[in-house]
C-alpha cells in the first residue's frame, strides 16, 4: 500500500516536467504564430529590419541571430585559454591535491555569483577600461558583453573537462610514461585524444549557458537593433531584446520577440542535445 | 500568452497587496489596498504621493515603473486600478479599450543631458538635437554646435548618442518635439515610444540611460529631469520658439502650459509658444476607467482610486512638484481633471456627486 502511493507521488512529479516542457513549447509556438505567417518563417530569419512605423511595421530576427551567436563565439574563444589550463592543472598534474580543491572550488564559486553582478562590474570595470584603451569610444558592444560572458562560462567549462580529463585511465598515462613520453607528449598524445569528446562536450553545454544570457548582455551589448559589422559595434542578443521589449510590445511585436524566444530555445534545445550525445559517447568509448 | 502573463502580474499584485497590508482605516469606508503602473519618469513624485496619501488616508498604493507602454497594456487587461503615461493614449489606443479618462497628475521635462569634460554650459536648438541623433552632427566642434556656444571650448571629438532601448513616455516625448522642430526628423524619424535611432547606443529605462552618460565621455542622451539631477550630470539649455535659451525649471515648464488645454487634457506641450517656456515639457497622466466596475472591484476600491486622483490634484500633493523637480499642473488642468472625474461611474452611477 504505501509502496502504491510513493509510486503515484513519485510519477505525478514525475509527469510533471514534460507537461511544463511541452507546455512552454506550445505556448511559444501559438504566440509566435502571426509572426511566421505574417513575415514568412525564412524572411523573419533573414530581415535585418526592425522597424516599429505604424502601418509598415517590419521585425525580422537577423541582427539577434548575429548578435547572439557573435557574443557567443568570441566568449568561446576567450574562454579556452582559461578554462583548458585551470581542467588540466585540477584534473592532471594537480589531481587530488589540496591546491586543486582550492583551485575548483574557486572556480565552481565564479558559477554562483548572480548574472547582474557580473553585468555590473562590466558597466562599472570593464566598459571604462575598454573606453580607456581607446578600443571602442562607446565601451559598450559585442566585445564587452563576450568579454564578461566568458567569464561567466568558465567554471562550467573547467570543471567539466577537468572530471573527463581525470577519467582518463592511468593504465595509458603510465604505458606512455614507460615509453619516454614528457608530460607534455602526455597530456597532447594520450589526454586529449582520450578526454576529446567529454572536453568538448563541456564546451558545448557552455556554450548553451552563453546562448541564453540575457542581463548581463543587456547591460553590456549596447542595444542597437542592427546586424553588428565589427566585434566593437554595438548590437543586439536574442535573449536582451525581448528583455528590452517585452514590456512595451503587443500584437505584432510581441508575436516576433516570442518567435525570437522560440528561435532561441530551439537553438538551445540542439546545443544541448549535442552535448549530451557527445557525453554519452565519451562514457561510452 | 496574454492570459498567462496577466495571472502572473495579477498573481504578483496580489503578493505586493498581501505584503503591505494595511491597518489603519478611513471615515467612512475600509483602507483599499490600490495597485498602479506605467512610466517611470513621474516615479520620483509618485513615490512621495503615494507614501503621503497612505498616511493621510490609510490606503496602500503599489505602483511599479514598467513603462508607459506596460502600464497602459495592464490597464487594457484591467489588471490595474490605474495606468500611469508620459504620452496621452492615442485615437487607436483609445477606440481598442473601454471609454477612459486622462488626469495630469504632474508637469516634468526631459532634458538634454551629456558628459563633456570641461563643458558645463552648453546651448543646443531643436534643429541640432535632431541632427546630432539622427547621426549627421558627429564630432562635438561641427560648426553648428559651435555657432550657438560662442566662447565654449569644444572637444575635436565624436558624439556618443544615447537612447532608450525600451519603449518609452520620455522617448515618445522627446521624439514628439523634435518632429514639431525638424522636418528631417519627421521625415526620417517621426515620434513613438520607440524610435529606430541609427546611431549610438541604448539603455533600459530612464536610470539606465542616466547611467551611460554618467559613465560614458563624450555622450549625450535624453532622460526626465530627476533623472539628471539624480546622478548630477549636466543638461543643455534649450532654445525655444522665442529664440530663448532656457533651463528645465519648475517656472520655465510651467510656463510651457499657459497655452490652452483641450478638454479631455489629451495635448502635447512640447515646442511651446510662450515666452520663457522651456521646450521639451510635458505632461504626465494618470489614466483609469470611467466605468470602475470591471474585474470584480469593489465600489470601495473606486472610491479610494478617485480620492487617490483628488489628493494629487490638492494644493498639498501639487506643492510636493517642485520639490523633486516637477511643476505643479496649471489652474486650467486641474479644473478640467475634476470635471471629468464627475463623469467616472461604478455600475453606471457617478461616483463623485
Amino acid at each position: 500500500m504505501n509502496d502504491k502511493i510513493y509510486r503515484i507521488i513519485l510519477f505525478i512529479a514525475a509527469l510533471i516536467m514534460p507537461i511544463v516542457c511541452g507546455g512552454v513549447i506550445y505556448a511559444l509556438v501559438t504566440d509566435a504564430y502571426d509572426a511566421f505567417e505574417h513575415f514568412g518563417f525564412f524572411r523573419f530569419l533573414t530581415s535585418s529590419d526592425w522597424s516599429y512605423t505604424e502601418g509598415s511595421e517590419q521585425y525580422g530576427a537577423l541582427p539577434f541571430i548575429t548578435g547572439t551567436l557573435m557574443t557567443t563565439l568570441l566568449a568561446l574563444i576567450f574562454c579556452i585559454p582559461f578554462s583548458l589550463p585551470v581542467a588540466l592543472f585540477v584534473g592532471e598534474y594537480f589531481k587530488g591535491r589540496k591546491i586543486a580543491t582550492v583551485l575548483s572550488t574557486v572556480t565552481d564559486l565564479l558559477a554562483g555569483i548572480p548574472s547582474i553582478i557580473y553585468g555590473l562590474w562590466g558597466f562599472y570595470t570593464l566598459r571604462p577600461i575598454i573606453m580607456a584603451l581607446n578600443i571602442s569610444e562607446q565601451g559598450s558592444g559585442i566585445l564587452t558583453a563576450s568579454l564578461v560572458l566568458a567569464i561567466m562560462i568558465i567554471p562550467y567549462a573547467a570543471s567539466l573537462s577537468a572530471e573527463f580529463i581525470k577519467m582518463v585511465p592511468n593504465d595509458l598515462k603510465e604505458g606512455a610514461y614507460s615509453l619516454g613520453a614528457t608530460r607534455a607528449e602526455v597530456i597532447r598524445k594520450v589526454v586529449f585524444p582520450v578526454a576529446g569528446s567529454g572536453i568538448f562536450s563541456s564546451y558545448v553545454l557552455a556554450i548553451g549557458r552563453a546562448l541564453g544570457e540575457t542581463m548581463t548582455v543587456t547591460m553590456l551589448i549596447g542595444n542597437t537593433n542592427n546586424v553588428p559589422n565589427s566585434i566593437t559595434s554595438t548590437g543586439n542578443s536574442m535573449a536582451s531584446i525581448i528583455a528590452n521589449q517585452f514590456g512595451e510590445a503587443d500584437d505584432l511585436r510581441l508575436s516576433s520577440l516570442i518567435a525570437i524566444g522560440l528561435i532561441l530555445f530551439l537553438i538551445t534545445a540542439a546545443i544541448n542535445m549535442i552535448g549530451k550525445i557527445m557525453i554519452k559517447r565519451a562514457r561510452i568509448s | 500568452m496574454k492570459k498567462i502573463y496577466s495571472s502572473f502580474m495579477t498573481f504578483i499584485l496580489a503578493l505586493a497587496m498581501v505584503s503591505c497590508g494595511s491597518s489603519s482605516t478611513n471615515d467612512n469606508r475600509s483602507a483599499q489596498e490600490l495597485s498602479g503602473a506605467g512610466a517611470t519618469f513621474p516615479l520620483p513624485f509618485y513615490n512621495v504621493v503615494f507614501e503621503q496619501f497612505s498616511q493621510v488616508n490609510g490606503d496602500v498604493v503599489a505602483y511599479g515603473g514598467i513603462g508607459s507602454g506596460g502600464g497602459v497594456r495592464n490597464l487594457r487587461d484591467k489588471i490595474v486600478d490605474f495606468a500611469g503615461s508620459d504620452a496621452f493614449l492615442s485615437d487607436k489606443e483609445m477606440a481598442d479599450m473601454a471609454p477612459v479618462v486622462h488626469i495630469p497628475t504632474c508637469m516634468g521635462a526631459v532634458v538634454v543631458a551629456y558628459n563633456l569634460e570641461g563643458v558645463n554650459n552648453l546651448n543646443l536648438s531643436g534643429e541640432v538635437i535632431a541632427e546630432i541623433f539622427a547621426g549627421e552632427i558627429k564630432m562635438w566642434n561641427d560648426e553648428r554646435i559651435v555657432a550657438i556656444n560662442p566662447g565654449v571650448n569644444l572637444p575635436e571629438e565624436s558624439i556618443i548618442p544615447v537612447f532608450r532601448s525600451d519603449g518609452s513616455g520620455t522617448t515618445f516625448v522627446f521624439t514628439d518635439y523634435l518632429t514639431k522642430v525638424s522636418p528631417m526628423w519627421k521625415k526620417k524619424f517621426g515620434a513613438g515610444k520607440s524610435v529606430n535611432f541609427p546611431s549610438g547606443q541604448a539603455a533600459k529605462g530612464n536610470p539606465g540611460v542616466a547611467g551611460v552618460i554618467k559613465q560614458t565621455k563624450n555622450s549625450i542622451g535624453y532622460v526626465g529631469s530627476e533623472y539628471a539631477f539624480a546622478q548630477k550630470i549636466a543638461y543643455a539649455k534649450i532654445k525655444n520658439q522665442q529664440g530663448e535659451f532656457v533651463e528645465p525649471s519648475a517656472s520655465s515648464i510651467s510656463a510651457a502650459a499657459s497655452g490652452d488645454i483641450p478638454t479631455d487634457t489629451r495635448c502635447s506641450i512640447t515646442n511651446s509658444s510662450a515666452e520663457g517656456a522651456y521646450p521639451i515639457s510635458t505632461f504626465t497622466w494618470m489614466i483609469i476607467y470611467k466605468e470602475q466596475n470591471y474585474s470584480d472591484r469593489t465600489k470601495e476600491q473606486a472610491i479610494a482610486t478617485l480620492d487617490l486622483v483628488k489628493y494629487i490634484l490638492s494644493d498639498e500633493a501639487q506643492n510636493i512638484t517642485s520639490e523633486v523637480h516637477y511643476a505643479p499642473l496649471p489652474d486650467r488642468a486641474k479644473e478640467l481633471s475634476l470635471k471629468n472625474l464627475e463623469t467616472v461611474t461604478y455600475n453606471g452611477v457617478t461616483i463623485i456627486e
